[in-house]
């Protein structure tokens, strides 16, 4: 009875996720496109709980929801009129794009359904923090330290590109 | 419990709407949204296989950087969004065609 109600939440969940992302590439106004990221995003962070990653859910909440969509919704305001209040998206080219969007669900869906993946379930690992913590430290110190310098540096980069030309900073 | 199948069909459906965002929205921060969406479902990806895969930890550690990779991507992107902008006072991916040869 409990698994079925965890279920029932599942495809809940993943119907939410698959309607607001829906929206988001289909609906005309950004600002709701965004909002409905917002939803987007909190739904794989519901999926990571199921899978029992505990701290990437976590992390998706708040680098996510807290980080990239406050920038994306400030890329939304800074790049449109202020006084222009629908802030539309148009579409073009909507039936090759969605003819070649089918074609590639449909390959996923084959290649998942042809492949015998020999899944098991190897049962809820329990916290996973501190697990992380150690491979981040360990296993996987060069890609933790690449992916340090590479924040720094697109941060850098992209304070650089927007700033004002001919100034005096 | 949910199949690993499962997570793969969602993540594929994810994937492949944000193809289509991609393809088909004229609004530069709007292609952004869509770009998120398939870093998302490649991180679905990466998350159900560390749980379906005996001691295989690194699939999230992989998500980790993902997520690091998509904020770098996010902010520089902005940037150039804005600069382009400023130019042209618009973020209409058609009409910014000035360097077609």
């Amino acid at each position: 009875m409990e698994s079925m109600a965890s279920a029932a939440i599942f495809y809940g969940v993943a119907a939410l996720v698959l309607g607001s992302a829906l929206y988001v590439v289909v609906g005309k106004n950004l600002v709701h496109s965004a909002f409905a990221l917002v939803a987007a995003f909190f739904g794989v962070a519901v999926f990571y709980v199921y899978l029992g990653a505990d701290f990437l859910a976590g992390a998706q909440v708040l680098i996510y929801v807290g980080g990239i969509l406050t920038l994306l919704l400030f890329g939304v305001m800074l790049t449109n009129r202020i006084y222009n209040l629908n802030l539309r998206s148009g579409a073009i080219q909507v039936v090759p794009g969605a003819l070649s969007a089918g074609l590639v669900f449909a390959l996923l869906v084959w290649i998942i359904q042809s492949v015998d993946w020999g899944a098991m379930d190897v049962g809820d690992p329990g916290p996973t923090s501190e697990s992380i913590g150690r491979l981040l430290m360990g296993d996987y110190l060069l890609p933790f330290e690449i992916a340090s310098v590479l924040l720094l540096i697109a941060l850098m980069g992209a304070a650089m590109l927007v700033r004002r030309r001919g100034g005096s900073s | 419990m949910i199949p690993l199948e499962h997570y793969l069909y969602i993540s594929a459906a994810l994937f492949s709407l944000g193809v289509f965002g991609v393809l088909t929205r004229r609004n530069a921060v709007n292609v952004l949204m869509s770009i998120e969406l398939i870093f998302n479902s490649a991180n679905i990806n990466l998350v159900a296989f560390s749980r379906f895969v005996e001691g295989a930890l690194g699939g999230q550690v992989f998500a980790l950087l993902v997520i690091v990779i998509a904020a770098c991507e996010a902010a520089v992107a902005l940037a150039i969004v804005m600069s382009l902008y400023r130019v042209v006072k618009h973020v209409n991916l058609d009409d910014a065609a000035e360097l077609k040869g």
